[in-house]
């Protein structure tokens, strides 16, 4: 089921200037918006689309844009999230490098929309070397008349400006990225007031992910009510998946929504199957934050059925047998994985990450990185493992900011799925020594 | 109020840094404090000084402590001086499943540090760092501004010598 709206033009030599873009139909969505529409109407195809946010929470972006307060006089923002930061997830780096004017198509269209005439595009430090790429894009849509004042001749304005980040995955959420682009520490803000009443600056702001706005230019070319034909039920359109790990082809996929889990796992045109051609052992299946879901949960729900790549079909069976569609962030483990060494990876960085506003996050992730590091030491007891289980609980829902929850998730799910593997380390390491904690480097394997 | 400082940036950094700020609203220059900071980390030895940052706070007009708050906040700000070459080697999951670990032992035993350390020459400094998001190219490490992906001990062994052999500066920007 191969169907391209975002990296349709992917292939095309050139395709990040400006001319080839426009050759092969870029922004004449925009210019039917601006032209041919009003904001409200395009507000309407977003909520006819079915679009949810990519990012990772999969909130109705239409509705999102309709929470946005509207008072005389006070500025309006769009920001654009490209703090891609969690593990496992490099699609936006993809898409902003290889087709860097779709987003700034689709940020021009959402800003029409909004009533927003200044826009920035927040970048994870690291990526330096893709705002350069932004910045240059931007430069020749300005040269081009597609940015500034008097956007072709429609009366609309839209500055957009790119701002780097510093190394910090906490401003991947949304009130952390504002206070970091007013130049402070990254905190997530308590919340309400929510962004589309008092955002960047105390003005009315909507942040939505890279994908998300790149998805409104096809949502506009082909009309909201289109785009929700594609994809299954209400996971209308298409995702794009960072898949990594043990797989044959890892890389960036644009899949329909509806795939089915094993069809992009093992098939040639996306991961072709496990490396080495040895068994699967578990999936993470929407960035790390996640439940991991062990081979045979990830393939088919608990009822038997066929998992689907949805925001559905992850989550059926909540997070018992289920998991997310999260940000896209497939990652595959093969038979030989330690999961615990992989969630000691996950525990680390959270640990590192944790902004140290909430005391449960501040020390508890800290807590779970040191117990684990405990346990791969084989230093661990079996009280360690329930008491690793006290924390996740004691963190989950009880923090500013999901931070928490994406700290405890992982947790909670790999000693639900993988608990005779955690007590095999303190009861019976003998058990668990084909497990691999080194991985050697063999690419020819 | 911040103390007026015995170092000054480049006429031209001077000029980009004026620029930079008009990019927000008025009253709102304080959103440049972080682009400020790498472009002072970078014209100052690739580390933030106490001398640095009051630097930046007084071109800024702000307060020290709002930019030593921010500065020690984001992993990117060096607080203390590294290495003309700073490595930061990726180490989370993905980057592990791919061996990312043979990478750093490679490196440690290569340049004779431990990781957080500075080789006796001050030409490196090796990282390991979290999550870089180039996750479908593991094992990865990023030299300055440059991601160096899908690595190999040989291509580890030609990059560094390659940095070596160029006295190459890692920076962001």
């Amino acid at each position: 089921m191969s169907r391209k709206l975002l990296l349709k033009n992917d292939h095309i030599p050139g395709i990040a200037a400006l001319k080839t873009y426009k050759e092969n139909g870029g922004y004449t969505a925009m210019e039917k918006a601006l032209k041919t529409m009003s904001p409200e109407a395009l507000l309407e195809e977003v909520k006819t689309s079915g679009l949810r946010g990519r990012g990772g929470a999969g909130f109705p972006t239409g509705m999102k844009w309709s929470f946005l307060a509207k008072p005389e006089g006070v500025p309006r923002y769009l920001v654009v999230n490209a703090d891609e930061s969690e593990p496992g997830t490099f699609k936006d780096r993809y898409l902003m490098e290889r087709i860097p004017h779709l987003l700034i198509e689709g940020m021009v269209i959402s800003s029409f929309s909004l009533g927003a005439n200044s826009a920035y595009i927040y970048v994870r430090g690291e990526y330096f070397y893709v705002s350069r790429i932004l910045e240059q894009a931007i430069e020749e849509a300005y040269a081009s008349g597609l940015l500034g004042k008097n956007i072709l001749g429609t009366g609309y304005d839209l500055d957009i400006y790119v701002q780097i980040g510093a190394g910090a995955y906490i401003c991947g959420e949304e009130t952390a990225l504002l206070e970091s682009l007013e130049g402070k520490r990254g905190n997530p803000r308590i919340k309400p007031p929510f962004p589309a009443i008092a955002g960047l600056y105390g003005c009315p702001t909507v942040v939505n992910n890279v994908e998300t706005i790149a998805a409104i230019v096809p949502i506009i070319e082909m009309g909201g009510a289109e785009y929700a034909k594609i994809g299954i039920g209400r996971s209308t359109g298409t995702k794009l998946i960072s898949a990594s790990g043990h797989i044959n082809k890892p890389g960036v996929y644009e899949i329909e929504m509806g795939l089915p889990v094993e069809e992009f796992i093992y098939s040639e045109e996306y991961c072709g199957g496990i490396k080495g051609g040895r068994k699967m052992k578990a999936v993470v299946a929407g960035g790390s934050s996640v439940p991991i879901l062990p081979t045979e949960l990830i393939l088919k729900t608990a009822a038997g059925e066929p998992r689907l790549m949805s925001y559905e079909s992850l989550g059926d069976g909540g997070f018992i047998t289920g998991t997310m569609l999260g940000s896209g962030g497939f990652i595959v483990m093969d038979e030989d994985t330690s999961i615990v060494k992989n969630l000691y990876t996950f525990s680390r960085f959270y640990h590192h990450e944790s902004c140290g506003q909430c005391s449960p996050c501040r020390e508890g992730t800290g807590w779970m990185e040191k117990i684990l590091h405990k346990i791969l030491e084989g230093k661990g007891t079996l009280k360690d493992i329930d008491l690793l289980w006290d924390i996740q609980s004691k963190i989950e829902g009880k923090t500013i900011c999901p931070l928490g929850e994406a700290a405890a998730w992982p947790v909670a799910a790999a000693i639900r799925h993988f608990r005779p593997e955690f007590e095999a380390y303190v009861t019976n390491p003998e058990s668990i020594k084909d497990v691999k904690h080194y991985y050697r480097l063999n690419p020819t394997v | 109020m911040a103390q007026t400082t015995d170092i000054s940036f480049k006429p031209e950094t001077f000029e980009l840094i004026q620029k930079i700020t008009k990019r927000y609203p008025d009253g709102k220059h304080k959103s440049a404090l972080i682009p400020v900071l790498h472009i002072a980390q970078a014209e100052f030895g690739g580390w933030l000084s106490p001398q640095t940052m009051d630097l930046v706070a007084e071109v800024l007009r702000l307060k020290p402590i709002e930019v030593y708050e921010v500065a020690s906040f984001y992993s990117m700000f060096n607080l203390q001086p590294v290495g003309k070459c700073l490595i930061e080697v990726c180490r989370t999951s993905s980057c592990w499943l791919c061996g990312a670990e043979d990478i750093i032992n490679h490196l440690e035993q290569k340049l004779n540090i431990k990781v957080g350390e500075t080789s006796s020459d001050g030409m490196f400094t090796l990282k390991a760092v979290e999550c870089l998001g180039s996750c479908g190219t593991a094992p990865m490490m990023q030299v300055g501004a440059d991601y160096h992906e899908n690595l190999s001990i040989e291509k580890v062994d030609k990059l560094v010598d390659g940095f070596r052999q160029e006295n190459k500066q890692s920076r962001y920007c």
